[in-house]
């Protein structure tokens, strides 16, 4: 085995180069670009929406196929990056936030989106959830929330409300759920959002701006599961005799006890952006380190930066 | 029990007599920086062109207890660190009580006589001098009423018995406390020339050793997590995750706190699933990235590791192996992760093990690992031990500008792309990065599910059966392509001895003691466990026996773990099996003695 770095050819044959494209010689991408394998969803479930926001997301903000990068972890949901035209990657239950925190913090030049449901979010990966809003890990987190475990075919989640009943739960679960948004501000996000996936251009303006925001983003989109929780959000759904109600014009979202009360509205809840804050993010607070660092190197080599060491050790 | 060679310690002239080697055991508590007598001996020993080997025993409690190091220097060859002392240092009571039967017959036990009560009954059989060194420190330091600095008194009595080159020493421990406050300094050089100055009652002979023999090339000294950690960055890795466990922590303190020097980053996880997904991730994004851990944290990381050999993304994941199953014996050595690093997890789920075998190896295997997890876009498990780990040795200065590597990810456009290409020959295929473009529009997906060429998912059985055959085939591809494996000793003989990680050292002393007494013994060592190098049942066909040593339980069927898989392998009942799981590594003679009794 050779000790040295070789060549390693790309394994896929391409029978000539392909020239790099300026921007300005490329089509912005159309849902047909974007589109790849037809979603495995049941008709009529919400997550259809939010599938359809991301291609026009895409389209509208006119990003290129390799700039972005699309992960997920296991459930329904999760099956996402399979439906889109882009990077993706299915990992582990639960563990998809940490591996997009790998690709956020050693790509910068990606965007990095992670789709995936309450039980992935909140049961399997809850500890990972809290620790990457804390560390404010460069990301756009879209939790697709139906309340119940869809894949598995109706187990009570973490966000199942009292009294619901499922397959694990016959008597009505009596666990009290997590509060999605709660959760995420007591974590440390800084961009913690809430849309339902009935209500389509207010959730495009949420992930619009979730892409926008430096640093960890998070919404919470109530997405109905037609076949093991049907008719979960019709009181906020307007077309079913609900009411869509919207964070209050005056609401001051960096103020996290305000933010901390919406989510204790009754119901179904308020609608929007409840708490956003600029704080460092993991990203730039190790690009510093690593700036400072290498101030102090005079521009050597690694070998150069190695020797260093070795030479302490003589 | 062996004699000392420098036994004759209390006998007249001459005055100094030469010896090719000598192993000083210090034992104290581990707070008293006994730790650091022995690295200044083995860094010495590499500055004068000797070989050395350490080896130390910690306390799992956080407030320390009883600790022993042990170094063994030499100017020939130095395989292990000794099985017994010829000089013992002690501190206190407990640590000659619990000692003195390692020191060889007519050693030297040298006590601090402020804390130590030698026994009459023992006078006959060691050669004892009593100094009172904590009352002597603090005499050094000016009479603070404290006898911090007494490791380092005692080094210049050792200094002084072993006539070692005080100006090196001098200089050593300049650059050790330099620094810090100059008072740290002074007083440290004040210990140890008040140590080096002291008349020891009793000594009528000091030592020196032969002249070392590898002159002409300059050495490091450091320890084995050292040197893979350093091997990790010669690689070119510049992404790692870990969470803290024993002993795997220092690899990635090492790791956070140089990283940043080369543009890269270190993340401590939440967890160490968070560790492997985010390695596994760094990975993706176009540069083989780092994860480790010690035996509880490797059971976690098992379904990730799954998810590696699925996805087909490359990785290096370290195992520090310690005493288990569960939590064990968190700072004692076994060997016994050899099965969940081959088989771990569900599915078939092939993957790459090494097991380096000394402190110079680690570092080369690390960049070993890395080229092998990038050719073969496989996770690859680096199995070293807790003895290897806090061993510290002398190696010859590798050539860094050569060995550095660059493995920055390429991102030029590819007209197409199959993640999975089933056409492909041996069954290889690399990942594109993601911001790579692919002009045809057709983008891959990495997964964990049974795919197709393209990574999409499949309830295909028969993609599932080419798939499982691509991920096994490029594994044979490497094993055929691995260096055979060299024989230490004669190629035909009684006993074939069989080693894989740190026993390596020990098991080839063993040899060579045998080979002195006319056995026809040899040794084979195994570095690559999984997939093993071909051509091994050649090579054990010349022997009667063939004993595989290793640390770990004989198990249900009573074969350790590589014997047993070699057993699978080769269904060859010459193999056979030497095991013990007594937290130590292997002393020479315990070997000698099970694989002669095994092979009467």
């Amino acid at each position: 085995m050779s000790l040295l770095s070789e060549p390693l050819p790309r394994t896929t044959s391409t029978s000539s180069p392909v020239p790099d494209l300026a921007d300005a010689d490329r089509k912005a991408l159309s849902k047909k670009d974007t589109a790849a394998d037809h979603p495995t969803w049941c008709p009529g479930c919400g997550d259809f929406s939010v599938l359809a926001l991301y291609y026009k997301l895409i389209e509208k903000r006119k990003i290129w196929h390799e700039k972005i990068c699309t992960v997920a972890g296991i459930g329904c949901s999760s099956r996402f990056p399979y439906f889109v035209q882009a990077h993706g990657a299915h990992f582990i239950h639960g563990r998809a936030l940490p591996y997009a925190t790998g690709i956020s913090i050693s790509r910068p030049d990606l965007h990095v989106f992670v789709f995936g449901g309450d039980g992935d979010a909140f049961s399997i990966g809850g500890n990972h959830f809290n620790h990457t809003a804390r560390k404010n890990v460069k990301l756009t987190y879209v939790v697709m929330d139906n309340h119940v475990y869809g894949l598995t075919k109706k187990q009570t989640s973490p966000t199942s409300p009292l009294g619901f009943k499922s397959k694990t739960d016959v008597w009505g679960s009596t666990d009290r759920p997590i509060n999605p948004m709660k959760q995420a501000i007591a974590a440390g996000a800084t961009f913690v959002a809430r849309a339902t996936a009935t209500n389509i251009p207010h959730l495009l303006l949420q992930m619009e701006a979730a892409m926008d925001h430096d640093g960890f983003s998070f919404i919470e989109c109530l997405s109905e599961c037609i076949e093991f929780y049907p008719g979960a959000f019709d009181a906020a759904n307007p077309r079913k005799g609900g009411a869509f109600n919207q964070v209050p014009a005056d609401h001051d979202v960096t103020d996290e006890y305000a933010a901390y009360k919406l989510a204790d509205a009754e119901g179904s809840g308020v609608f929007g952006l409840f708490y956003k804050v600029d704080r460092p993010t993991k990203n730039a607070n190790e690009a510093k380190l690593i700036a400072d660092t290498r101030s102090k190197l005079d521009g050597l080599a690694d070998w150069q930066i190695l020797k260093k060491n070795f030479d302490r050790m003589k | 029990m062996s004699e000392s060679a420098i036994s004759s310690a209390s006998g007249a002239a001459p005055k100094v007599s030469t010896v090719p080697e000598a192993v000083i055991r210090i034992a104290g508590n581990s707070q008293d920086g006994i730790q650091a007598i022995g690295g200044f001996l083995a860094r010495l020993a590499g500055r004068s062109e000797q070989e050395v080997m350490t080896f130390m025993t910690i306390p799992s409690t956080i407030s320390g207890g009883p600790s022993i190091f042990q170094v063994r220097i030499g100017s020939g060859e130095v395989l292990s660190a000794g099985d017994d002392a010829d000089v013992l240092l002690c501190f206190y009571d407990h640590s000659y009580a619990n000692h003195i039967t390692s020191l060889k017959r007519g050693g030297i036990v040298l006590y601090d006589s402020d804390h130590v009560t030698p026994s009459p009954e023992l006078a006959g059989s060691y050669h004892h001098i009593g100094v009172p060194i904590s009352s002597l420190t603090v005499e050094a330091i000016g009479g603070t009423g404290r006898d911090k600095g007494k490791n380092i008194y005692a080094l210049g009595l050792i200094a002084r018995i072993f006539n070692l080159n005080s100006p090196k020493l001098t200089r050593l421990i300049e650059e050790r406390f330099g620094g810090k406050d100059p008072k740290v300094v002074e007083d440290a050089l004040n210990c140890f020339n008040s140590g080096y100055g002291h008349q020891v009652q009793g000594l009528l002979q000091s030592f020196e050793f032969h002249p070392g023999e590898n002159a002409g090339h300059s050495q490091v000294v450091m320890s084995g997590n050292e040197a893979l950690a350093f091997g990790i960055i010669a690689a070119g890795v510049r992404f790692g995750a870990g969470y803290p466990i024993t002993p795997w922590s220092d690899i990635m303190e090492l790791l956070r706190r140089e990283l940043p020097k080369y543009g890269g980053t270190f993340v401590q996880t939440e967890d160490e699933i968070a560790a492997v997904s985010m390695a596994l991730g760094a990975s993706y994004g176009g540069r083989v990235a780092v994860t480790g851990s010690s035996g509880p944290g490797i059971s976690l990381k098992t379904e990730a590791l799954g998810w590696a050999s699925m996805a087909e993304m490359p990785i290096v994941i370290i195992d520090v192996q310690r005493g288990g199953p569960s939590t064990g014996m968190p700072t004692n050595v076994e060997q016994s992760d050899l099965n969940i690093a081959c088989f771990g997890g569900h599915g078939d789920s092939p993957r790459v093990v090494l097991g380096p075998s000394s402190v110079e190896d680690c570092f080369y295997t690390a960049i070993e690992a890395v080229n092998i997890a990038r050719k073969y876009s496989t996770p690859v498990i680096i199995l070293t031990d807790q003895g290897i780990a806090t061993r510290i040795e002398a190696f010859p200065y590798p050539d860094l500008e050569k060995v550095c590597q660059d493995i920055s990810p390429d991102l030029t456009p590819v007209a197409e792309h199959k993640p999975y290409d089933l056409s492909t020959a041996d069954g290889i295929t690399r990942h594109i990065a993601p911001g790579t473009r692919v002009a045809n529009g057709k983008y891959p997906v990495v997964t964990g599910l049974e795919h197709d060429e393209l990574g999409h998912p499949t309830g295909s059985g028969k993609l599932h059966t080419q798939m499982n055959a691509k991920r096994r085939n490029k594994l044979r591809k490497l094993a055929a392509e691995l260096p055979a494996p060299q024989i230490y000793g004669a190629p035909e003989g009684h006993v074939l001895l069989v080693s894989w990680g740190s026993s390596r050292g020990p098991i080839e002393e063993a040899v060579k003691q045998a080979r002195e007494h006319g056995e026809a013994v040899s040794a084979l060592h195994i570095k690559h466990l999984n997939p093993l190098p071909n051509g091994l049942e050649q090579i054990m066909s010349g022997f009667t026996h063939v004993v595989v040593v290793e640390l770990n339980d004989e198990g249900l069927y009573g074969n350790g773990q590589l014997a047993t898989i070699l057993r699978a392998r080769y269904c060859d009942p010459r193999i056979k099996s030497v095991t013990k799981t007594d937290g130590l590594t292997w002393k020479v003679r315990e070997i000698l003695h099970r694989v002669l009794v095994l092979t009467k």
